[in-house]
């Protein structure tokens, strides 16, 4: 047996007009180690796993899985295969044990053999003194664990992961692969879908795919290996480095380019080939310094590259002029406190955000950065202390202050059945727009996006990196002085992303002040400060490369941004009282 | 703020009426409502059938026989001969009621005595079989009567009836008034209950929350598209009523959209309570009949108040339905003005004033 799973012109159509979710999917995953099946949102990815679970009948095309056929030969497969979907099926009212002994009844494992696998599995995953536990008041990465342990039961020679590090904290998430790889190690063969690419380099294999397609099969080094040579950083920058990014990304040799706290990342078009510091106003002590190149630069590159430095937005934009009084403070939570019952999920948060500064909420799903992002835009009144937006009080005066602040939500909130104008007619008017002052904005807003070609579609119709626009022109109309994202960019492919931090680059160099919540550990770098949320409080607050130099090492001196996040959450005391959520 | 509400209402009517799927929900019960009720929801008793077990072998008897064939009520006669096949045809639900005609029956209609007939009726479906043998009495009962003057004997008293507001019993006639009803109820609890419930799961709810719009603002910006959308869909359902069923309508127009008003109003609270409550559309939906099934039944729609204990008429009183099933009634066969429905108006006007602070106390506490 050469390869675990092979795809043959694997095709597959939700609706028989609609488009493809696969497309014509022609690739060897090979048997043994972690394959890592890669993309964004949308790409295919679960769709290609309920395939190879034998839980859809492809539309044309044919696979095998350890030289079974899904379909024909799903009693067989069934034996050797376990499948964990984003979602697994744990009963939350049972508890830790029960779930498993479920599993084990539906699996056939018995006697003696139970005891032993139900030890083991309880060691392995750390969860034996949580079997009295009810699944459902377990943590993201827990529940994950437990999931594992369960899909374990039946020792699968195939085993199949669905995003399972979505939701799941940097600590838990570097348990869970520590667990897969030592399964992997044991000769078992591993898919596990992601978006996240730095997870994805540490695959022995990928499987690339966007939109239906595959980008790239092969290891992940082999990808990165073209790019050598081409990903170097900016540093020692003096001037404003969003503006400097903005020309770095306009200059013919730059293929695409991020903020990294201080420093700026750029890739070229060429090996050696890099743009004149001088021409970019770079400052004089400006240097290049040559970097190892990340999958994800990669994955632009195979892309055709990343959007280029001009935002159409922030030419449109009027500057923000604000109040003195207000510019140091534009966003402030004062011992800000969210009680659930007598569960705190904000606990006491105190910071303030000056103008035109990007400050962003960094914390696993569940740490409370949500409620207390939603506290700050008015969502949620807090059980104590205050929040205000422009010196305004938002349990005060909610109506005033709404009226300077934009919102985007992480699911494009648009109206799906309306089409993109009657969108933005909508959102505008909202806001008090209306005459030649509406249609003049609306007119601005469809250039800036270019959504011209789309006013009569659906959002529901658009591509992921067309709703993102919609959604931030709708959020924008009103030219607020803050702008509210709540996970902007999760599940996005790179280059919509880059898109997407264009547009905030742009509109915080007019004077916009921006607050992020993210648990993308990368997206965080692209924030002036952070602030690190940890079971309802704040541990950290810095700039980006102030947090990660404290969590410095001998052995790693120029941690990432992760690595940092766990150094400082292993760091922190635990609070008493409080339970392990 | 007047700006932001139209706003408001436009996106709501433009999401109704370009989803497909709310569409169908809006507008399909209207027309389901529209040309099945009328026939199939009748107390009229029309097709049954009749079972006859005829001993007499006289003149009188096979005369009865003749007279309820001919009844426009029984276009079926089941003619049986024995006392077990009798049994059998009711058993069997072959037949709605037996009749027994006795071998004396000429004889004691010929001596001018009292002759009896024995009537067997299914219990089974009560309310039809004793309409049933109602008609089938009054034929018997004529008979009688016509004998007895030809013999020259008085007549029993006879009843002289007359239906005021709905001369010929048209089971229609009181059927589509009360559908006026039922479709407004449907009509406002959706658009209300659905629309908020939607917008949660699409998340443009926060959106609509983080913007200046108060919550109230947004409370009237769901509560006014889901009046129009009733108010047309009972204009329909009312012109259909006397245009193609003709139905008469002798009371005020403005008197029936006035009442409609406050009924639908009080509709919208409701839904909107129910919405600020569910996180999910199908929550919504299960509140909307829960709501609506009590509701119907408490109206006076299925049974009549009259006959309930005590509880349920207090109940009932509280039931906008009942309100507006005695307004429907009365302006359409009644002449009813704006005088005559006032008595049922301010009723409506009362759950209006609780159902709307309930729903705004509601959408404050779990909402904004």
């Amino acid at each position: 047996m050469t390869s675990a799973i092979a795809l043959r012109s694997l095709t597959h159509r939700f609706a028989a007009a609609g488009s493809a979710a696969l497309d014509a999917v022609s690739a060897e995953i090979p048997l043994g180690g972690i394959s890592g099946l890669v993309g964004p949102d949308g790409a295919g990815k679960t769709t290609l796993m309920r395939l190879m679970a034998g839980l859809l009948k492809p539309t044309a095309g044919s696979l095998s899985v350890v030289g079974l056929d899904p379909l024909s030969q799903g009693a067989e497969l069934r034996t050797v295969l376990g499948y964990m979907p984003q979602k697994f099926g744990l009963y939350e009212d049972l508890t830790v044990e029960e779930n498993l002994d479920l599993y084990a009844d539906l699996r056939g494992v018995v006697g003696a053999e139970r005891k032993r696998s139900f030890s083991e599995l309880l060691a392995f995953t750390d969860l034996a003194a949580f079997t009295d536990r009810p699944a459902g008041k377990l943590s993201g990465g827990m529940k994950q664990k437990l999931g594992l342990a369960c899909v374990l039961l039946g020792r699968p020679r195939v085993l199949l992961l669905d995003e399972p590090s979505v939701g799941v904290d940097p600590i838990s998430r570097r348990e869970l692969w520590r667990m897969v790889t030592a399964l992997a190690a044991d000769g078992m063969a591993v898919v596990w879908s992601t978006s996240y690419l730095d997870e994805a380099e540490r695959c022995a294999f990928i499987l690339l795919m966007n939109a239906g397609r595959v980008a790239y099969a092969g290891p992940p080094a082999d990808l990165t290996g073209r790019l050598a040579g081409r990903s170097v950083q900016l540093t020692g920058i003096e001037t404003n480095r969003r503006a400097l990014l903005g020309r770095a990304l306009d200059a013919p040799q730059v293929m695409d380019g991020v903020i990294q706290g201080s420093r700026i990342r750029l890739v070229l078009r060429a090996a050696g080939d890099a743009p004149d510091l001088a021409a970019l106003a770079a400052g004089p002590a400006a240097a290049l310094v040559a970097v190892a190149p990340r999958l994800e630069d990669a994955f632009i590159d195979i892309l055709g590259g990343g959007p280029g430095g001009h935002s159409g937005l922030a030419a449109v934009m009027p500057p923000v002029s604000l109040p003195e009084a207000s510019r140091g403070a534009v966003i402030r939570a004062e011992a800000l406190t969210k009680k659930f019952g007598d569960f705190a999920a904000t606990d006491n948060v105190t910071f303030s955000v000056p103008q035109g500064e990007i400050f962003g909420l960094l914390g696993p799903n569940g740490a409370g950065k949500s409620t207390t992002f939603k506290m700050l835009c008015g969502l949620l009144v807090p059980t104590s202390g205050t929040a205000s937006v422009l010196g305004i009080d938002l349990g005060r005066d909610a109506a005033r202050a709404r009226q300077e602040l934009g919102y985007m939500a992480q699911k494009f909130s648009l109206y799906g059945n309306l089409s993109v104008l009657q969108n933005l007619t909508f959102f505008s008017g909202v806001y008090g727009l209306e005459g030649r002052r509406q249609a003049g904005k609306i007119d601005e807003m469809i250039h800036a996006f270019a959504l011209g070609p789309y006013l009569g579609t659906t959002p529901t119709d658009l591509s992921l990196g067309y709703k993102q626009r919609l959604a931030l022109a709708c959020a924008l109309m009103h030219d607020p002085a803050v702008l509210f994202l709540d996970e902007p960019t999760s599940g996005v492919d790179p280059v919509t992303r880059r898109e997407f931090w264009g547009h905030i680059n742009g509109v915080v160099q007019k004077g916009v002040t921006v607050m992020v919540t993210t648990h993308f550990m990368d997206e965080a770098e692209y924030c002036d400060r952070i602030g690190l949320v940890y079971r309802g409080q704040m541990i950290a607050v810095g700039p980006p490369d102030a947090l990660k130099a404290t969590a410095a090492t001998a052995e790693v001196p120029d941690p990432t941004m992760e690595e940092a996040f766990i150094a400082l959450v292993e760091g922190h005391p635990p609070v008493a009282g409080r339970a392990a959520a | 703020m007047f700006r932001r509400l139209i706003t408001l209402i436009k996106k709501e009517l433009q999401l109704n009426l370009r989803d497909p799927q709310s569409r169908v929900l809006l507008f399909l019960p209207v027309l389901l409502q529209l040309t099945l009720f009328p026939f199939a929801a009748t107390l009229e008793v029309k097709n049954a059938t009749l079972a006859i077990l005829n001993h007499d072998l006289g003149g009188s008897g096979r005369e009865l026989v003749q007279r309820l064939a001919a009844a426009r009520a029984f276009p079926h006669l089941l003619m049986v001969t024995s006392q077990a096949e009798l049994t059998r045809v009711v058993d069997e639900q072959r037949a709605l009621v037996a009749l027994e005609v006795p071998a004396d029956f000429s004889r004691k209609i010929a001596d001018g005595r009292t002759a009896d007939v024995l009537a067997v009726i299914d219990g089974r479906r009560s309310n039809s079989a004793q309409i049933a043998f109602g008609y089938a009495q009054s034929v018997i009962l004529g008979y009688a009567d016509e004998r007895a003057t030809q013999a020259g004997r008085p007549p029993t008293s006879a009843v002289i009836v007359r239906n005021f507001y709905n001369p010929n019993l048209e089971y229609q006639w009181f059927i589509l008034p009360v559908l006026v009803a039922v479709i407004t109820t449907l009509g406002s609890l959706i658009v209300t209950a659905l629309s908020v419930a939607r917008e949660r799961e699409q998340g443009t709810l926060d959106q609509l929350l983080v913007s200046p719009l108060t919550p109230a603002l947004i409370m009237v910006g769901k509560a006014v598209p889901a009046i129009m959308v009733a108010f047309v869909q009972a204009t329909v359902i009312a012109l259909a009523a006397v245009f193609i069923y003709r139905v008469p309508f002798q009371g005020s127009v403005f008197a029936l959209y006035l009442s409609m008003l406050f009924y639908a109003m009080s509709l919208a609270g409701f839904g909107l309570f129910i919405s600020a409550l569910c996180e999910t559309q199908q929550q919504a939906f299960l509140g909307v009949f829960s709501f609506m099934v009590p509701a119907v039944m408490l109206s006076g729609f299925v049974a009549p108040i009259e006959n309930m204990p005590l509880v349920f008429r207090a109940i009932a009183w509280v039931d906008p339905l009942s309100h507006f099933i005695v307004i429907l009634k009365g302006v359409f066969l009644k002449g009813y003005g704006l005088a005559d429905v006032w008595p049922n108006l301010w009723p409506l006007l009362l759950d209006t004033i609780f159902t709307m602070s309930i729903g705004y106390w509601m959408f404050r506490r779990r909402i904004a």
